[in-house]
């Protein structure tokens, strides 16, 4: 089990690069609407 | 029983005679008014008529715009403000489009201003409703796009307040991210835990335990001092104030937890917190978040401020020697600056009037649509309208120092207010501290005695255990589930108090002007002469009117939006008698009955008076044409609400200011026997004083400035989103939609969410004396401490969204392909509310 020494660490970087990514995607402004493209996806008619 | 009968585009019941249809689809739906049946014509004619299939809410009832300023948005000098260049000929502005209810009124809005030639880019934000619009400036102008959106029952205006948009967003983001970081923090914890649940004594080496711990420490640490930040600064400031609320148990439970499992991990102690406490504190982040976002809504409702001020002013330059005038936009105005305010404009600033004499529409203040007459000298305030002729104004405050802009302050002021928070659990809170203080204490005390070596850690136990988390939570959440409920049918709620007071009331008085009438003249019966035809009558009256802004002429506007129109030239304004004017060289005449009759000889056939109705006649160069009544119209639902309220027990009375007759006539229609007249506002307020010493609990819907004070003594004061806006600055709840069955609806709502926040307490505090006894009697171990406070949290969270179950009844008849829509996403709460389930330990420890 000694793989749990380098498995542990490994997934608290991992949550740290998961926030960094959240964050930046957070500036990004992909969260400012929480309910439209929910919405828009399934009005979407794309027919010519 | 046409009860089912009600308008295909706004909802609204039928009016018994109505007769309007508009071609959908090329099938015939009955409408209410003409407004809504050329809405409705022109979403069919541009092929948008899946709208009706996927909408969830009703549209408002279409109302003609008489304000035609929309020209004004094409002057570059006013556009500065807030269209950015982004390109040589494109330009791009946000809007607020006023009126989207639902996600189909986005894709509305979108797909309509996106078939316009000239459109190259739009994007409408649900949340917010804001509009991104690009558009090549060489081939539509602003103002069109403005008509546009006019035309399908909207309103839009561009956004001036760019500040407050800011702040708002910094909020949202900051709140998202401390919730992300307590829900991340919580999934990764829980895995470190799970095995430690798990597994058997000695399965897991020491090694890897304490990994294991560490782990769950370095990401507790962002947990506990970056998300749970506002909890420690709350609880702070409580305890500076002396006056503990929620803040200082939830504080306290995560600071102990914290601490204890901290000694734990590098004491090599039995037992660490680190996943109770991250979920706690994403349990409780996630409440505040939906409450931030309830409290941002209420606050988007008070945003049509802006659209009253004009953009732009026309300054006279060398007054009073020249009328000479310069456009600029109103925001480089200056106090003491002389300004030409024309009939139809709004007033950029307060000040006072130099020359001139007008009448002045300030129901943007009182709510009071009858206009105010106003001579040399007298004030006039911001966002009023001027209604007859052209005076000069010498500013005297202009920008953020306006009358309107300090109404906009206290509105934002008051809805920042948290919803959603009951004082019963914060009072509950205080003593639950000390309790809890004295009980930790106690317990410790007496193992002492029986067995030093456990009493620092039964102590612990006993304030983990006893961690607040159901009682936190138990209120909080079945509000926001309520006020998210309750805000998808229209209902504001601005107090914090609002929703339990609304299940308790015994008594619902109704001001009548704008609550239960519109407010506003209609034409309620038209007696065209022989020879005329119906339709041709109101346009003849039309265009006599087309200039005046009169409540009059608003009428006949509205009467006839579907109606051919009628060129009149020469048109005169009679002031106190009428307007005369040519209609193909024939001299015409609207107006009162002696005034009309200068043109006529015989004395007209028809003659009837009744009260509480205005008649207006027409009649040209010797004859007689027609007669109008107007009437301050009663709204169509008025009547099943009073019914409905009626047969929940509840007292209804109406108390109106106006004259006895046209008050007695609508409290009868109604089926109301107690009704006031003739009231003042303080006499409002007395009999609301009265009433409440007798022990009711008195709810009060008025809409105007002079039921300011009766609204702030009421138990619950309740505006139409119609009324003027400071009353609805004080009312705890806002009816946005206009609508009267959402009061009903709103009734509904709170007394289930009343008897699920009754149960969330009862269990809540059964869970906390059981498990309080049995920690202190040494019999919880340290996990079972946690688990039971997970646990408890979850049953609590899951009740709470009970409020919503049955939150369709009663919303009348829709389209049809909705429900699949309906379960998706309506629900801004339903969608995301964290249900993770605590893992629970399925192997008993030994």
């Amino acid at each position: 089990m000694d793989i749990l020494y380098l498995l542990i660490p490994l997934s608290v970087v991992l949550v740290f690069l998961t926030g960094w990514v959240f964050w930046w995607s957070l500036g990004g402004g992909q969260f400012d609407d929480l309910e439209g493209p929910a919405h828009r996806i399934l009005q979407d008619d794309d027919s010519p | 029983m046409r009860a089912e009968a009600a308008c295909f585009h706004c909802g609204l019941p039928l009016p018994a005679a109505s007769s309007w249809t508009a071609l959908v689809d090329g099938q015939p739906c009955a409408v209410c008014c003409p407004g809504c049946k050329a809405v409705a014509e022109t979403i069919a004619a541009g092929g948008l008529s899946s709208y009706y299939h996927s909408r969830t809410t009703f549209a408002a009832q279409a109302t003609p715009t008489v304000r035609g300023e929309l020209q004004i948005y094409d002057r570059p000098e006013v556009q500065t403000g807030f269209v950015r260049s982004a390109g040589p000929d494109e330009r791009e502005t946000t809007l607020i489009i006023e009126g989207i209810t639902c996600a189909a009124c986005v894709w509305l809005n979108e797909k309509h201003l996106a078939g316009l030639p000239g459109v190259t880019g739009v994007e409408i934000n649900y949340a917010t409703r804001r509009a991104r619009v690009r558009w090549d400036a060489s081939r539509i102008a602003l103002s069109e796009i403005l008509a546009q959106i006019e035309s399908i029952g909207y309103h839009a205006w561009p956004a001036t307040s760019a500040n407050a948009e800011q702040a708002r967003n910094r909020e949202t983001r900051a709140a998202l991210w401390r919730l992300f970081v307590a829900g991340f923090g919580m999934m990764q914890v829980m895995m470190y835990a799970l095995p430690a649940y798990l597994a058997e004594e000695g399965d897991i080496g020491e090694d890897t335990a304490l990994l294991m711990r560490l782990a769950s420490l370095v990401l507790t640490v962002p947990v506990v001092f970056f998300s749970a930040a506002p909890f420690f600064r709350g609880a702070w400031r409580d305890l500076r104030r002396l006056r503990p609320g929620m803040d200082v148990p939830v504080a306290l439970g995560i600071g102990v937890a914290f601490g204890a499992s901290l000694y734990a991990t590098f004491t090599g102690g039995r037992e660490v917190y680190y996943d109770s406490i991250a979920m706690f504190v994403f349990f409780l982040l996630a409440a505040r978040w939906f409450e931030m976002r309830a409290r941002q809504k209420a606050a988007a409702s008070l945003e049509y401020l802006d659209k009253a001020l004009p953009l732009a002013a026309h300054r006279l330059r060398n007054f009073p020697t020249g009328f000479d005038t310069e456009e600029i936009p109103a925001v480089s105005l200056h106090s003491g600056d002389l300004v030409l305010v024309k009939p139809g404009e709004a007033f950029p600033g307060d000040g006072n009037v130099v020359q001139g004499e007008t009448q002045c529409d300030e129901s943007l203040l009182t709510g009071e649509s009858a206009p105010v007459h106003k001579r040399s000298g007298e004030p006039v305030f911001a966002g009023s309208f001027n209604r007859l002729s052209q005076v000069i104004v010498r500013m005297t405050r202009v920008g953020e120092q306006t009358c309107v802009s300090g109404v906009r302050r206290l509105a934002e002021r008051a809805s920042a207010q948290r919803p959603g928070t009951a004082e019963l659990s914060e009072a509950i809170a205080s003593r639950f501290v000390a309790g809890v203080l004295v009980f930790a204490a106690a317990s410790a005390v007496l193992w002492l005695f029986l067995d030093p070596s456990r009493a620092l850690w039964i102590a612990i136990v006993v304030l983990v255990v006893s961690c607040p988390c159901a009682l936190s939570l138990a209120t909080p959440t079945a509000m926001v589930v309520a006020i998210g409920s309750l805000s998808r049918r229209g209902v504001v709620v601005a107090r914090a108090h609002a929703i339990d007071a609304l299940a308790g009331i015994t008594h619902v008085v109704f001001d009548k002007t704008g609550t239960l009438t519109e407010g506003r003249f209609g034409v309620v019966a038209t007696t065209p002469q022989a020879g005329i035809g119906f339709e041709q009558a109101l346009a003849l009256a039309a265009a006599l009117e087309r200039d005046s802004e009169h409540p009059i002429a608003t009428a006949f506007a509205a009467a006839t939006l579907n109606i051919a129109p009628i060129t009149a030239s020469m048109i005169r304004n009679v002031p106190g008698a009428g307007v005369e004017a040519f209609i193909d060289g024939v001299c015409h005449r609207l107006g009162t009955q002696p005034f009309v009759a200068g043109l006529v000889d015989a004395v007209p056939t028809t003659e009837s008076e009744r009260a509480s109705v205005t008649r207006v006649w027409l009649g040209r160069q010797g004859k007689w044409l027609a007669s109008f009544d107007l009437s301050d119209q009663l709204r169509p639902e008025a009547q099943a609400v009073v019914r409905r309220l009626q047969a929940e027990g509840k007292h209804v009375m109406i108390w109106s200011g106006d004259a006895l007759p046209a008050v007695r006539a609508v409290a009868w229609k109604l089926g109301v026997d107690d009704f006031q007249a003739g009231l003042l506002p303080q006499d409002k307020q007395s009999r609301m004083l009265a009433l409440q010493a007798l022990g009711a609990v008195v709810a009060m819907i008025g809409d105007g400035v002079n039921d300011a004070p009766v609204l702030a003594q009421a138990h619950l004061s309740i505006a139409m989103g119609s009324g003027a806006l400071l009353t609805q600055a004080h009312a705890d709840v806002v009816l946005l939609s206009g609508r009267l069955q959402s009061l009903v609806e709103a009734i509904d709502v709170a007394v289930r969410t009343r008897r699920i926040v009754r149960q969330n307490l009862a269990w809540a505090v059964g869970y906390n004396a059981v498990a309080l006894s049995f920690a202190a009697a040494g019999m919880v171990t340290p996990w079972l401490a946690g688990i039971g406070m997970g646990t408890s949290s979850l049953i609590v969270v899951l009740n709470a969204l009970r409020v919503r179950a049955r939150r369709d009844e009663g919303r009348g008849k829709r389209g049809e392909g909705m429900s699949a829509m309906r379960d998706f996403s309506e629900d801004p709460i339903s969608g995301s509310l964290p249900l993770t389930p605590r893992p629970s330990p399925l192997v008993p420890r030994p």
